[in-house]
């Protein structure tokens, strides 16, 4: 497939203004300005296009509930890009800001918001210095601000830094941190489409997300739609990243297998010399592995989900032989304890009692009990909070426990680690 | 709170962790800082000043080292919100200070893309070099080492954040010079990873 986020990105000053327009650059948002804002979002939604971030919800609806009634309105691009094993919002950013702007400009014209902000996480201070100039060039050239190209149209873009909350990232609790508060989520509904920022109706869209909207009114949705399987369209920037030879952002259409990324010399090139693959976390650290008998299936949206996982925000971990599922299980849940904002009770208190549980069994000094306790425990949090992060941190222990209950097994009988002692030698992690 | 006799808890958990920040000495924005202020003001609804809480508390911790007492008040004053709103945020997010750290804050990256490349290495060998505990600042007050979670470079794994600047596919080897480098050169040897493909090509 040919490139449409990443085209240019390896060529030097991808980033720049000049280069952008050289390659075509905002014409998709003259083009839009020549239309209706309805048609735009008709656009969106006959395109399929659904959202990058993690839950793949249909961007057209998202913009289509946006309640026209209420004054002002706003686009939120979430660029709080935090799960586990994901980058290429970073990669966007970082080489391509003006097709984000763009795309936010676009989104602001459909929904007729004025303003949009941009929340970038804390740690992408270098990210951030790139897209403020992208954002300032694109001023300087009235792509931004008002009267926008002679249409009469006024759109201001902000980058707001977050300063280090996973929980920033899920979309109501983002909101909240824009608002100047903690980044705890709020119930659902009512959702931002009509509660949103400052409680006014609010999108609020992925990076990857709103960059794939200017190809889409340049190109057309007919286009857009054959890059893909049916309601699979489009483009896909998937990260693949762990035990391969080349890890990396790679750009394709969810036509593509699992096992082509993973393994395919074209891009993440496989397991490394003389490793065997053993797992693979197919959309960050928040959705069930896969086995490597299971990766022939298309890395699209639905047809994951029907092979028992989640594409999610499209993060691919592999993992090779050398890794110990118990130890993974205890590295995931470290985060999930760390980055539980602590509103609701079951997920504060519950992953803290996994991870202890978890370290526990992986020193070796845990229990044949602990494994049912991990099991009620992980069904007292799921489901059972405000947002998915409930859901989020008990799937490592869940699909640890449902694949490889025999290593926890052998860690509970055996007291300790039951992988080689030469890998445990290599294992790059201690805790052995 | 949840208790079970039996459970060793850390030191940390389950037990309120609630510390008063430093007074720190008087605080006012530098004109510099303050003009910025007002201009990132401009951003938000003239009612809504809340929101700029955020990038507030970074210009304080920019202008001091880390955020005091005094820099809440100041901070809270300027936004016309309580003391209590903005330790609120302070005491929730990470990157936030609130007692004094290194001139060099090292956060490396521990989730499992970094850890299963080594990342765990690159914290003993940190710290034996530095002869201090990850969360702790060396002797000398030049560095800090901390564990963060994923930082999103997991390509280039294990990856380090040196106050803002990234440094990717570290190594015990690599992060020693990196050391010797900061402590010879100073800020200056923090080259980041931006715009690593222009870099590449000089």
């Amino acid at each position: 497939m040919e490139r449409v986020l990443i085209p240019h990105v390896r060529e030097p000053n991808s980033f720049t203004l000049d280069a952008y327009l050289a390659h075509g650059g905002y014409e998709a948002l003259k083009a839009a300005l020549g239309r209706k804002p309805d048609e735009i979002i008709a656009m969106v939604e006959a395109s399929g296009l659904r959202g990058r971030g993690g839950a793949g919800f249909p961007t057209g609806m998202k913009w289509k509930f946006v309640d026209k009634k209420i004054e002002p309105r706003y686009i939120v691009c979430n660029a709080d890009e935090s799960e586990p094993g994901t980058f290429k919002d970073h990669l966007l950013m970082e080489r391509n800001p003006h097709l984000l702007v763009e795309g936010c400009a676009i989104g602001c014209y459909a929904i007729s918001a004025k303003v949009a902000y941009i929340y970038i996480r804390g740690e992408f201070f270098h990210v951030q210095g790139n897209l403020e100039r992208a954002i300032a060039d694109a001023y300087a050239r009235g792509f931004l601000g008002r009267n926008i190209l002679g249409s009469g149209f006024d759109c201001d873009v902000y980058v707001h830094r977050g300063a280090g909350a996973y929980e920033a990232g899920e979309e109501t609790a983002l909101l909240e941190s824009l608002e100047g508060k903690r980044a705890q989520p709020r119930n659902k509904p009512p959702f931002p489409a009509l509660f949103g920022l400052y409680g006014k109706p609010s999108a609020v869209n992925n990076v990857e997300t709103l960059c794939n909207v200017p190809p889409i009114v340049s190109k057309g949705v007919d286009w857009y739609k054959a890059l893909g399987p049916e309601k699979n369209g489009g483009p896909k920037l998937y990260c693949v990243s762990g035990q391969v030879r080349k890890p990396g952002v790679f750009e394709a259409s969810m036509n593509i297998t699992l096992r082509e990324l993973v393994e395919s010399d074209e891009f993440a090139g496989g397991a490394r010399e003389g490793r065997k693959l053993k797992a693979v976390i197919p959309g960050g650290s928040s959705v069930p592995l896969l086995l490597p008998d299971q990766l022939d299936v298309r890395a699209s949206f639905d047809d994951i989900q029907k092979a028992g996982s989640l594409l999610g925000s499209a993060a691919i971990i592999a993992l090779d032989d050398t890794t110990c599922m118990v130890w993974l299980a205890e590295n995931l849940l470290h985060f999930y304890r760390h980055e539980s904002c602590g509103k609701c009770t079951p997920c504060r208190e519950g992953t803290d009692w996994l991870h202890k549980i978890l370290r526990r069994i992986e020193r070796g000094d845990g229990q044949m009990k602990d494994l049912d306790l991990l099991a009620s425990i992980s069904a007292n949090i799921g489901g059972k909070t405000l947002c998915a992060f409930g859901d989020a941190a008990v799937t490592p222990v869940l699909t640890t426990l449902k694949h490889f209950r025999h290593e926890y097994e052998a860690h509970i009988r055996e007291g300790r680690c039951t992988l080689p002692a030469d890998w445990r030698a290599r294992q790059p992690v201690g805790a052995h | 709170m949840s208790f079970h006799p039996k459970m060793a808890y850390d030191a940390t958990f389950h037990k309120s962790a609630r510390q008063l920040e430093d007074e720190g000495p008087a605080f006012v924005y530098t004109a510099e800082n303050r003009a910025r202020f007002d201009e990132i003001v401009t951003h938000y609804p003239p009612d809504r000043r809340r929101s700029a809480v955020l990038p507030a508390l970074y210009l304080a911790q920019y202008q001091q080292g880390y955020i005091t007492a005094n820099a809440i008040r100041h901070v809270a004053e300027l936004l016309g919100i309580t003391r209590a709103d903005v330790e609120d945020v302070v005491s929730y997010y990470t990157m936030f200070y609130t007692r004094p750290v290194g001139r060099f804050v090292i956060n490396v990256c521990r989730t499992l893309s970094c850890a299963v490349n080594g990342a765990e290495r690159v914290t003993e060998e940190l710290c034996a070099t530095l002869h201090i505990k990850p969360g702790e600042t060396d002797a000398s007050g030049t560095f800090t080492v901390v564990e963060v979670e994923c930082l999103g470079a997991c390509d280039r794994a294990p990856v380090i954040m040196v106050n803002d600047a990234w440094h990717e596919r570290q190594s015990p080897d690599t992060v020693g010079k990196l050391l010797d480098d900061l402590r010879a050169r100073g800020e200056s040897a923090l080259t980041g990873c931006v715009h690593v493909v222009e870099r590449a090509g000089q």
